[in-house]
C-alpha cells in the first residue's frame, strides 16, 4: 500500500508531484469538507433544539390563564391571523368572540363600565353574545367556543354540524 | 285496436275522476268561502283597469285573506256586474287620490284590527303621513304629492321585507326618485331634483348596496317614511347621530357646535354635504379644493394653524404606516414569516379610524393621543418588518458562506482528480 | 495511520470487508464524449437521500390530521430554527429528483442502455420512477393547504375513472367517499412508511444490478470497442468516477441551498374542504401533461366515457414503458431505431403538452 497522506489510495497511482502541491491540495480538500461539513450540521443541529414558544396546534388556542382576567374584564389574544376577544363576565362565565367589528374592521375592547363589547373607532356597541346593539356594526361579531381545562382557557371556532 | 282501448279504459276513468277531483278541490279553495266575481272580468281588461289573479295573489292583503271590495267595497258575489258593482252595494269605484290615505288608514291605524295579522306592525302611520310634507299638501289639494300607493305600490304590495318590495331598503331610493328625479314632474315645487343622482354617489348607497348593509341609511332614514320631511337645520347632527355616535358627542362639545348653530349652518352637512356624501379622505383637512376648514377660516389665524397640526398628525401615521407596510411586504414576498406584523398594522389602522374620529372634537390633544399611539404601533411593526429583513439577509450570508466552501470543495476535488490523473 | 489501519484491519478480519469492496475497485466506467450522461442516476440518489434526512427531520415537528397538518408546517416554517430551510430543500429536492430521475430514464433510454442483459434494471427503475412520483403526490398533500387539497381531491377522483377496480381504489386512496383528514392519515402513512420501505428495497436491487451487470456502452460504440480493443477507453469507478460523481454531488446541494434560500417554499391557505375549488387549479409540473391530455381528450370518445379512456390509456402506456426493452429486438441488424424514435416523441410530448397545460388557463 502506498502512503499518501490523503485518505483516498489506489494502488498503481501515477508517481506524486511535487510536495507543496500535494500539500495544497489536501488543505483545500480538508478545509473544505470542514467548512461543508460545519454549513450543513449547523442549521441541522440548531433545527434539532426545540422552540421556546410551544405549539398548541389545532384550530384551538390558548386564550389565557385562569385567574389572569379579574370578572368583568376582557383582554385581546391572537386568533389564527386576527384578534379574538375573551371576555370575563362579572356573573364569572368565560365568553369568547371575534374582535373585528364587523362595521368597518377596527378591533373591538370590552368595556367594563357597559359591560358592552365596544368599538372605539365608531361607537359601535355589541352585548356579550356578540349581537350589534348600537352604532354602526351591521351584523354580529362570529362566537368562538371556550373551553376551560386545567388551568388554561382554550378558544376554538364552533364546528357547523 | 280494440283490445287496447279496452285495456286503457280503467286508466281514463281514473284519470277523469282524478281530474274531477282536482277541479272541485282548487274550486273550494280558490272561491270557496266567498266568490270573487271581480277578477273574472277585470284579469282581462286592459292595464288601466286590469288585474291579473297572479299580479293580486303577490298582494299580503290577498295572502291575508282581504279581496277586492276590502277596499272597493261591492258585492263580489254577484255574478251581474250592475248588482256587483252597485253604489247600494257600497262599491266606490276608483278611489279618489285625495281618500287613499284615510281607505288605508281605514285599517292601519287601528290597532285592534292591525293586531290580528300583525300585532307589531305600527298603526302611526296616517297620523305621521299629515305631518309629512306629502300629507300637507295633498290636504291643501294638491294630488301630485305621494299617497299610500305611490310607494307601496297597490293590487301587488309586497311586505317591505320583501326584497322585491318598492319599499324595501334597497329599492326606496329608486321609489322616492320617480318623482323626486324628474325635473318636469318637480318643477313647480322649486326644489332640486339631484337627490338621487348625488344618493347614487354617496359612501351610504355604496354600502346599501355594494356590501349589502342592510342598515345603511337610506332616503327614508334621514328623512321618516310615512312623516316624509326635511330634517331642519338644526336638527341635521340629531340625524347622523344616530349612527355616528361618536362623532356626534365630539361635535357636541366642540367650539364648531356653537359657532355653526349661531349661524344657521347645517351641522355635519357644512363639511360633509348631504346627499352626495363621499368618504370623507385627510384631503378634507387640506387647504386644496377639497378642504373645506379654509371655506370660513382666514390663513394664517390660530384656527388655521391648528388645522394645519391635525392634518401633519394624520399624515404621519398614514405614512408610517404605508412605510411599514411596504417593508412587510418586501419581506413577505421574499418569503419571511412577519404574520405578526401584519396584524399588528390593523391595530395602527385602528388608530388611524380613532384618530380621524377624534377629528371632530377639534382639539389637537386629543387627536395627538390617538395619533401617538398609533406610530408606536407602527414603529414597532416596522421594527418587525426591517428584522425579517435582517433576518432574509442572514440567510443570503450563510447561504453564501455555504457556496464558497462548496466552491472550495469543488476546487479541491477537481485537483486531487487532475493530481491522481495526471 | 496506523490506529486506523488497526480498526480497518480488526474489521476486515470480522467483515471480510476486503472482499466486499474488491468488485467496487474493479468496477470500471466507459469513457467516451456521452459518459457525462452516467451521472444522473448518481444524482438522483443522492437528492433521495436528502430527502430521506430531511424527511426525518421534519418528522420531529410534523404532526398529521385536518387540525394540525397546516398549523404544525406553519409552525416548523416560523418558530423552528432553520425550519424554513429544511422544509424548503425538502420541498426543492422532491422537484429535482423527480426531474433528475426523468433524465436519468431518457438518457438509458436513448444510450439504449436497458437492453440485454438490462431488462430488469430498466424495470425497477421504472418502477422506481412510479414510486417518486407517488412521493410527490402524497407529499403534496401533507402541509394541507387549499391547493394540496384540491389536486388531491382531483387526483384521486381520476383514480376513480379506471373501470371497476377504479371507485374501490379511489375510496381506499381516500378512506372515504371524500378527501378528508383520513385522507391525510393515509397519505401520511404511504409517504413516510410504505413508499420509503419498497422504494429502498428498489434502490437496492437496481443498484445490484448495475453492479452485476457493469455500466452499459452504447450500441455503436461497442461494434467500434469490439472490433477494435484497442480503442476501448474506461475510467475506474473508484476513486476517478467517484470523485467526480461526488462534485456532481456538490454542485447540486449548492443549487438546493440557494433555491431554498432565495425563494423558500411556500405554505399557502389552510385547505377549507367547505370553499369552492379557486379557478384555474393545476397539479404539480410533473403530472401536467397528464392532467392536459385528460382535459383535451373529448367527454365522449365513440361510445367511451373521454376520461375512462384517457386514464386507460396511460395505465397502458405506462405499462408498455415498464416492459419497454422486451420489444427491443437483440439482432443488431434488425434495430431500425424505432424506440428511439418513440423516446423523442414521449419526450416532446410530455415537454409540450406540459409547456401547454402551463399556459392553458
Amino acid at each position: 500500500m502506498p502512503t499518501q497522506s490523503q485518505g483516498i489510495v489506489n494502488a498503481g497511482d501515477p508517481p506524486s508531484p511535487p510536495l507543496p502541491r500535494r500539500r495544497f491540495v489536501g488543505a483545500l480538500l480538508g478545509s473544505g469538507f470542514l467548512a461543508t461539513a460545519v454549513a450543513f450540521l449547523y442549521p441541522v443541529l440548531r433545527y434539532l433544539v426545540p422552540p421556546k414558544a410551544s405549539d398548541v396546534g389545532g384550530d384551538a388556542v390558548v386564550a389565557g390563564r385562569v385567574g389572569e382576567l379579574k370578572p368583568n374584564s376582557g383582554k385581546i389574544f391572537r386568533f389564527g391571523n386576527r384578534p379574538g376577544l375573551l371576555i370575563h363576565t362579572s356573573s364569572g362565565e368565560y365568553r369568547a368572540m371575534s374582535a373585528t367589528c364587523t362595521h368597518l374592521s377596527c378591533t373591538v375592547q370590552y368595556r367594563d363600565d357597559l359591560q358592552q363589547v365596544w368599538c372605539a373607532c365608531h361607537n359601535g356597541k355589541y352585548d356579550l353574545n356578540g349581537r350589534n346593539v348600537s352604532g354602526p356594526p351591521p351584523r354580529p361579531l362570529e362566537a368562538f367556543e371556550v373551553q376551560v381545562q386545567g388551568d388554561e382557557i382554550f378558544v376554538r371556532r364552533r364546528r357547523e354540524s | 285496436m280494440a283490445i287496447l282501448r279496452n285495456k286503457l279504459r280503467p286508466f281514463s276513468v281514473a284519470c277523469f275522476v282524478g281530474l274531477a277531483g282536482f277541479v272541485v278541490l282548487a274550486a273550494c279553495l280558490g272561491y270557496g268561502q266567498t266568490k270573487n266575481t271581480c277578477l273574472d272580468c277585470h284579469s282581462a281588461l286592459p292595464d288601466s283597469l286590469g288585474v291579473s289573479q297572479e299580479k293580486f295573489s303577490h298582494d299580503i292583503h290577498a295572502q291575508m285573506g282581504l279581496t277586492c271590495a276590502s277596499c272597493h267595497g261591492g258585492d263580489p258575489t254577484s255574478d251581474d256586474p250592475d248588482k256587483a258593482m252597485s253604489r247600494k252595494a257600497g262599491w266606490k269605484g276608483k278611489i279618489d287620490r285625495k281618500q287613499i290615505p284615510e281607505l288605508c288608514g281605514s285599517c292601519h291605524s287601528d290597532p285592534a284590527y292591525i293586531r290580528r295579522f300583525n300585532p307589531s306592525l305600527r298603526t302611526d302611520q296616517l297620523g305621521q303621513y299629515h305631518t309629512s310634507v306629502h300629507g300637507k299638501r295633498l290636504a291643501a289639494g294638491d294630488t301630485k304629492v305621494a299617497v299610500c300607493t305611490d310607494c307601496h305600490s297597490v293590487h301587488d304590495l309586497r311586505a317591505p321585507s320583501d326584497p322585491r318590495s318598492t319599499v324595501n331598503p334597497v329599492n326606496v331610493a329608486n321609489t322616492c326618485a320617480r318623482c323626486h328625479a324628474d325635473a318636469s314632474y318637480m318643477k313647480e315645487y322649486s326644489i332640486p331634483t339631484d337627490q338621487f343622482a348625488k344618493y347614487s354617489t354617496s359612501v351610504h348607497h355604496q354600502a346599501l348596496t355594494v356590501r349589502g348593509d342592510l342598515s345603511a341609511p337610506t332616503c327614508t332614514t334621514c328623512h321618516g317614511n310615512h312623516g316624509a320631511a326635511p330634517p331642519g337645520v338644526d336638527r341635521v347632527e340629531n340625524v347622523c347621530s344616530n349612527c355616528h355616535t361618536f362623532q356626534a358627542q365630539m361635535y357636541e362639545k366642540s367650539s364648531h357646535k356653537e359657532a355653526f348653530q349661531s349661524a344657521s349652518l347645517p351641522g355635519c352637512v357644512v363639511c360633509h354635504s348631504n346627499h352626495g356624501i363621499v368618504h370623507p379622505t385627510d384631503a378634507k383637512l387640506g387647504a386644496g379644493p377639497e378642504g373645506v376648514c379654509m371655506r370660513c377660516h382666514t390663513p394664517g389665524d390660530s384656527c388655521d394653524q391648528a388645522r394645519v397640526a391635525l392634518l401633519s398628525g394624520l399624515s404621519r401615521l398614514d405614512e408610517a404606516i404605508k412605510s411599514a407596510d411596504q417593508v412587510l411586504h418586501v419581506a413577505e414576498s421574499s418569503g419571511m414569516e412577519v404574520s405578526e406584523a401584519r396584524l399588528g398594522q390593523d391595530q395602527a389602522r385602528d388608530s388611524l379610524t380613532k384618530a380621524r374620529v377624534t377629528i371632530h372634537s377639534f382639539r389637537q390633544d386629543l387627536v395627538d393621543q390617538d395619533i401617538q399611539a398609533g406610530l408606536k404601533i407602527a414603529a414597532q411593526n416596522l421594527q418587525a418588518g426591517k428584522a425579517a429583513m435582517v433576518e432574509r439577509n442572514h440567510r443570503r450570508l450563510g447561504l453564501g458562506i455555504s457556496l464558497i466552501a462548496v466552491g472550495i470543495v469543488l476546487a479541491g476535488l477537481w485537483l486531487y482528480i487532475k493530481k491522481i490523473e495526471s | 495511520m496506523s490506529p486506523l489501519r488497526d480498526v480497518r484491519n480488526w474489521l476486515d478480519q470480522r467483515l471480510g470487508w476486503q472482499d466486499l469492496i474488491a468488485p467496487l475497485r474493479k468496477k470500471t466506467v466507459p469513457l467516451h464524449r456521452l459518459s457525462y450522461w452516467y451521472f444522473l442516476g448518481g444524482i438522483t440518489l443522492f437528492l433521495f437521500g436528502i430527502q430521506v434526512v430531511t424527511g426525518i427531520l421534519l418528522l420531529l415537528y410534523y404532526r398529521p390530521g385536518a387540525s394540525e397538518a397546516f398549523e404544525s408546517v406553519q409552525y416548523i416554517m416560523t418558530r423552528v430554527q432553520f425550519g424554513w430551510l429544511i422544509r424548503s430543500i425538502h420541498s426543492w429536492s422532491a422537484n429535482l429528483m423527480i426531474f433528475t430521475a426523468f433524465a436519468h430514464m431518457f438518457s438509458v433510454l436513448f444510450l439504449k442502455a436497458y437492453r440485454k442483459p438490462r431488462e430488469l434494471t430498466w424495470v425497477s427503475g421504472v418502477i422506481l420512477l412510479f414510486l417518486v412520483m407517488g412521493f410527490g403526490f402524497s407529499g403534496y398533500l401533507l402541509p394541507w393547504n387549499t391547493l394540496a387539497f384540491f389536486a388531491t381531491k382531483v387526483g384521486t377522483e381520476i383514480t376513480g375513472q379506471v373501470p371497476i377496480v377504479g371507485k374501490p381504489m379511489m375510496i381506499f386512496l381516500r378512506g372515504g367517499e371524500e378527501v378528508t383528514g383520513a385522507t391525510l392519515s393515509r397519505f401520511f402513512g404511504f409517504h413516510v412508511a410504505v413508499l420509503p420501505g419498497v422504494a429502498t428495497l428498489l434502490i437496492l436491487l437496481h443498484l445490484l444490478l448495475v453492479q452485476r451487470l457493469g455500466i452499459s456502452v452504447p450500441p455503436k460504440l461497442e461494434r467500434q470497442w469490439t472490433a477494435n480493443p484497442s480503442a476501448k477507453r474506461e475510467m475506474k469507478f473508484f476513486p476517478n468516477f467517484m470523485l467526480r460523481e461526488m462534485m456532481a454531488w456538490y454542485v447540486a446541494l449548492g443549487v438546493l441551498g440557494a433555491l431554498a434560500a432565495v425563494f423558500p417554499w411556500n405554505l399557502g391557505v389552510k385547505a377549507d374542504p367547505f370553499v369552492p375549488a379557486p379557478a384555474g387549479i393545476k397539479p404539480e409540473w410533473y403530472f401536467l401533461f397528464m392532467f392536459q391530455t385528460l382535459k383535451l381528450i373529448p367527454s365522449k370518445v365513440w361510445f367511451i366515457d373521454g376520461d375512462v379512456l384517457g386514464v386507460l390509456a396511460f395505465g397502458l402506456v405506462g405499462l408498455l414503458w415498464l416492459l419497454l426493452p422486451f420489444f427491443e429486438s437483440d439482432q443488431p441488424s434488425r434495430t431500425k431505431g424505432w424506440i428511439t424514435g418513440l423516446g423523442v416523441f414521449a419526450l416532446a410530448y410530455m415537454a409540450g403538452m406540459s409547456v401547454y397545460g402551463y399556459l392553458a388557463k
